[in-house]
């Protein structure tokens, strides 16, 4: 089919139906956001509409820097784990039959369908010293004694990358379906072996890809709000903690908003970055 | 957009009263006397729904549709967003006192008449929540007290002051609660080492109570906001002792699990709920009865036998037997919160807090 340039207004049509939701559930909800940022906190109460800098100014200081530099890092770090994990994982499961490709999509799906409560209650369960997995080493006779393996950092990054993980691979598969096996075939003729034509000639191929995909990781851990409280101590508080505690504890909205967009801001220019990558793609 | 809203409305109500000309009249009438009363979600409205609202209805007439409150200040958020759009989740809410105090600036109560409340004169005078200039906001609905929680397997003998959760042998030890507004460690810290609350009058004086307050921090393990969180860790002895409930700890230690509340010699501390009317609600009339009827001493013995709730009336009109007494309350002299302070302050507090604990 050829795409042809629109001749007439109703040529738009199709725009309309998207372009209603991108305005309803993004444009209207982040510009009430940006508005209230700006409103002036009244302590004693809510918030009256205003134009002050003072949410901005609070927020600017070596506390929230830290918080805000403590939540980047954790984001990156589960994008980073969670990727190096499932790229694998989902390689080798491409590879696999289609009855096991079948049986691992349902058990992921099914994590899917597992609230962020559950998973970390469970795991707060999984790492305690009077239930958790420590118990069962001890029973084996390789630790003497059980330990609590929670609240800390550790904690927080499990919790998070098992969330992440099944997104991440979901994301993964249909690119890595539709790699080409003569590839990696020829790559081995040429006499690669496995693991080098994996990271020589595999990874290369999926770049774009894999940056996107991270990128994907990051904003999705960037959200987290639930895990970093059940398992991790009030220093693994990511800004979406701080965020909740003004907003729904102080009743803080100004300054809860005006968190919040520095939080979408830096979301939305890693969707630049993105748009940035797939553009390279399309020249080469 | 106002204008066809109204339209609509008078169409459903026409629709409404022609239905009612033909079908039972009585059906209509029972949905007229409803009234949605917001509590505190799971122990409390668990408890409402079972012991408390069925009498209400039996006694009255009025049905009660029990709407499911998240603790903090989120309902006070969503009760000013809707009552802007002139809506009402709920007619009547149980609200904390930093809550009433917040919306009372904005004029979201209906001032309660207290000709209409018969036992107004015996309320203790902290659970009547005014205006500024006199009118009432609140009247107490349910008080409780957080106090020294152990649990008994690790600490075989009861902790007697809230000194003890300075102890150095309590590293890593300790479920705190995780806002300063709602675990009240100022005025523990001010009552416990600086002689009373009032030592929290002055600037000074917090940051001496924030700078003692310090000192706790390696000692604690959990700062909750979920009490779930805290209440499994310590029947398990995960987390051996913190601030919690003494009645849903009472409870617990009831049902056989080896915990153990203790009111300690600074005191419990004393927090409590108002029950508040909506100025979007339109049924203020059935929102009274409400109020007055729940202010009885008969239903407030209710409360306390049942639901495990402090009194809000004088001891001397209650029906409880000393033991009764004991179970939701105590003689020794409570630790007040200064619910002043968290409406004056907040952002201040909230802001050292949160450095103190975070940082």
């Amino acid at each position: 089919m050829r795409r042809e340039v629109p001749q007439k207004l109703t040529d738009y049509g199709p725009l309309i139906f998207p372009a209603f939701m991108l305005l309803m559930f993004f444009v209207v909800p982040f510009s009430t956001m940006i508005a209230v940022s700006f409103f002036k906190r009244n302590p004693a109460g809510f918030y009256t509409p205003d134009f002050v800098f003072d949410n901005y100014a609070r927020f600017i200081s070596p506390f929230f820097g830290g918080v805000l530099t403590f939540s980047l890092g954790l984001a990156i770090t589960v994008a980073l784990l969670a990727v190096t994990i499932a790229f694998p994982f989902t390689y080798l499961l491409t590879r696999s039959t289609r009855a096991t490709q079948t049986v691992w999509l349902v058990v992921l799906l099914s994590i899917l369908s597992l609230s962020e409560v559950i998973i970390g209650f469970a795991w707060s369960t999984m790492l305690s010293r009077t239930a958790g997995i420590t118990n069962a080493l001890v029973a084996l006779g390789l630790m003497s004694e059980p330990q609590a393996l929670l609240p800390g950092f550790g904690a927080v990054l499990t919790g998070m990358v098992y969330q992440a993980l099944p997104y991440t691979i979901l994301v993964l598969y249909p690119a890595l379906v539709r790699v080409d096996p003569t590839l990696m075939e020829a790559a081995r003729t040429l006499g690669a072996s496995p693991v080098r034509a994996f990271f020589n000639v595999l990874v290369p191929s999926l770049r774009n890809t894999i940056v996107a995909t991270l990128i994907m990781v990051f904003v999705f851990a960037l959200g987290s709000y639930l895990l970093p409280q059940i398992l991790g101590r009030p220093s693994h508080w990511t800004l979406s903690v701080l965020i909740t505690d003004q907003a729904i504890y102080q009743s803080n909205m100004p300054f809860a908003a005006a968190m919040a967009v520095f939080l979408v801001l830096i979301s939305l220019a890693l969707v630049g970055l993105t748009l940035l990558v797939g553009g390279r793609k399309e020249d080469a | 957009m106002s204008k066809l809203m109204i339209n609509r409305r008078g169409v459903l109500a026409a629709g409404a009263s022609a239905a009612g000309l033909f079908a039972m009249p009585s059906i209509l009438r029972a949905e007229d006397k409803s009234l949605k009363v917001g509590v505190y979600g799971g122990y409390f409205q668990k408890s409402f729904d079972k012991h408390i609202f069925p009498e209400f209805t039996k006694a009255t007439g009025i049905k009660v549709e029990s709407v499911s409150e998240p603790t903090g200040e989120a309902w006070l958020v969503q009760l000013e967003q809707a009552a802007k759009a002139g809506e009402a989740p709920a007619d009547v809410s149980m609200m904390s006192q930093t809550s009433t105090l917040k919306g009372q600036s904005t004029e979201l109560w209906v001032p309660i008449d207290p000709a209409k409340i018969k036992h107004y004169n015996d309320l203790l005078e902290r659970f009547v929540n005014k205006y500024p200039d006199g009118r009432v906001a609140g009247i107490g609905a349910v008080a409780w007290y957080i106090t020294l929680v152990s649990n008994t397997k690790v600490f075989p003998t009861a902790p007697d002051s809230w000194a003890a959760l300075w102890d150095a042998d309590k590293k890593d030890k300790l479920g705190l609660l995780a806002l300063v507004s709602n675990s009240f460690l100022l005025e523990v810290t001010a009552k416990t080492f600086m002689g009373g609350t009032n030592a929290l009058d002055t600037e000074e004086g917090q940051l001496k109570a924030f700078a003692k307050l310090a000192e706790v921090k390696p000692n604690v393990r959990l700062w909750y906001r979920d009490e779930a969180q805290f209440e499994q860790a310590l029947k398990s002895g995960e987390i051996p002792m913190g601030q919690y409930y003494h009645d849903v700890t009472g409870l617990a230690a009831a049902d056989g699990f080896p915990v153990r509340s203790t009111f300690p010699k600074e005191g419990g501390i004393q927090d409590s709920g108002n029950w508040v009317i909506s100025r979007a609600s339109k049924k203020i009339d059935e929102a009274h009865v409400f109020i007055d009827y729940m202010s009885q001493p008969a239903i407030q013995g209710l409360m306390s036998r049942k639901v495990g709730t402090a009194p809000t009336l004088k001891k001397d009109v209650l029906d409880l037997k000393p033991e009764e007494f004991a179970a939701v309350s105590s003689d020794i002299e409570p630790i007040i919160p200064r619910y002043d302070l968290y409406t004056t302050k907040s952002d201040w507090l909230n802001q050292k807090w949160t450095e103190l604990i975070v940082g």
